[in-house]
């Protein structure tokens, strides 16, 4: 994608913590010196053409409730992956979902990425997923702690 | 946060109003003041519950690649090897995890051919054997969490 340097410095803006005021795009608007309509036109094209997956608040998911999360891994027949990674993705928990490349010794293909309120919870979403898919062989894997976590800058 | 907080939570997430006043807008849709609204959500930011409001980039469309990355480090060494890996700005997540893969990092860069190179210079700064599952198909990403469930 080709961008002009306005449009650059929009995207820049929102890559960030727009700043909490009432006019959250006066000011940008104003160093651009176009109108603030046109600043949320230009987001709401990206957001038409996939370039913005999605705007407004992102959580920190352990603070907001969801304090037990994991990456549950599942062995899935390679004939059946796209049929039950559409049904895994339809659960309200399930935030990611990815069929992968694995190394041979590890051979679970499937990754959920699985937010839940507790240990109970989270146990009780995972025998719903492998009830309903059928998939009994799974790894969860529970992060032990965090080294790093970020969002990258693409401008 | 109370069920008010929780209702501005789900409209932030999943129906940000994209206009020159959003926060009069959410007001107006569950009936208290625009500067309440802002009140709120100020709390809700210094309580560490909102990370940032802004918009989530879809790298794909950006022309970036990414891929999940796993090693098996023995213990003692993981403080020294997470240092090593986290100085990269390509490297986005990492955690420690309960298998005998027991680093998992995640890489995005520009090309698969980067992220090949970022590999191989990261398995010889820190002595470890990375093994890297690309996605082959992507059935979701990243969608809001309701809060009614919390």
């Amino acid at each position: 994608m080709v961008l002009e340097d306005k449009e650059k410095k929009i995207l820049e803006f929102i890559q960030g913590d727009i700043p909490l005021v009432a006019n959250p795009f006066q000011e940008l608007a104003k160093s651009l010196d176009i109108s603030e309509a046109e600043v949320i036109a230009k987001i709401k094209k990206w957001q038409d053409s996939g370039v913005i997956r999605r705007f407004g608040a992102v959580l920190r998911h352990q603070k907001a409730g969801y304090n037990t999360n994991a990456m549950v891994a599942w062995l899935v027949n390679d004939k059946m992956t796209d049929e039950i990674g559409e049904i895994m993705a339809e659960h309200p928990r399930v935030s990611h979902c990815y069929l992968r490349e694995v190394p041979q010794d590890f051979r679970y293909n499937l990754f959920t990425m699985i937010h839940a309120t507790s240990q109970d919870d989270l146990a009780e979403i995972i025998a719903h997923l492998s009830k309903v898919t059928n998939v009994k062989e799974y790894n969860i894997l529970q992060s032990v702690k965090e080294l790093k976590k970020t969002s990258l800058k693409y401008v | 946060m109370d069920d008010l907080d929780k209702r501005i939570l789900d409209i932030l997430q999943q129906e940000y109003p994209l206009s020159i006043n959003p926060y009069n807008d959410i007001a107006i849709e569950v009936g208290i003041t625009e500067l309440e609204v802002i009140n709120r959500i100020r709390k809700l930011k210094e309580n560490g519950i909102i990370r940032r409001i802004g918009a989530v980039i879809d790298a794909k469309s950006m022309g970036f690649h990414s891929t999940l990355c796993a090693s098996i480090v023995k213990n003692d060494r993981i403080e020294e090897v997470a240092k090593i890996i986290n100085a990269r700005t390509e490297v986005t997540h990492n955690y420690i995890r309960n298998h005998k893969y027991n680093l998992w990092f995640t890489l995005t860069a520009s090309s698969p051919e980067k992220i090949n190179g970022i590999i191989a210079q990261l398995e010889d700064l820190a002595q470890i054997k990375v093994y890297s599952m690309p996605a082959k198909r992507l059935y979701k990403i990243r969608v809001a969490l309701e809060m009614g469930d919390v």
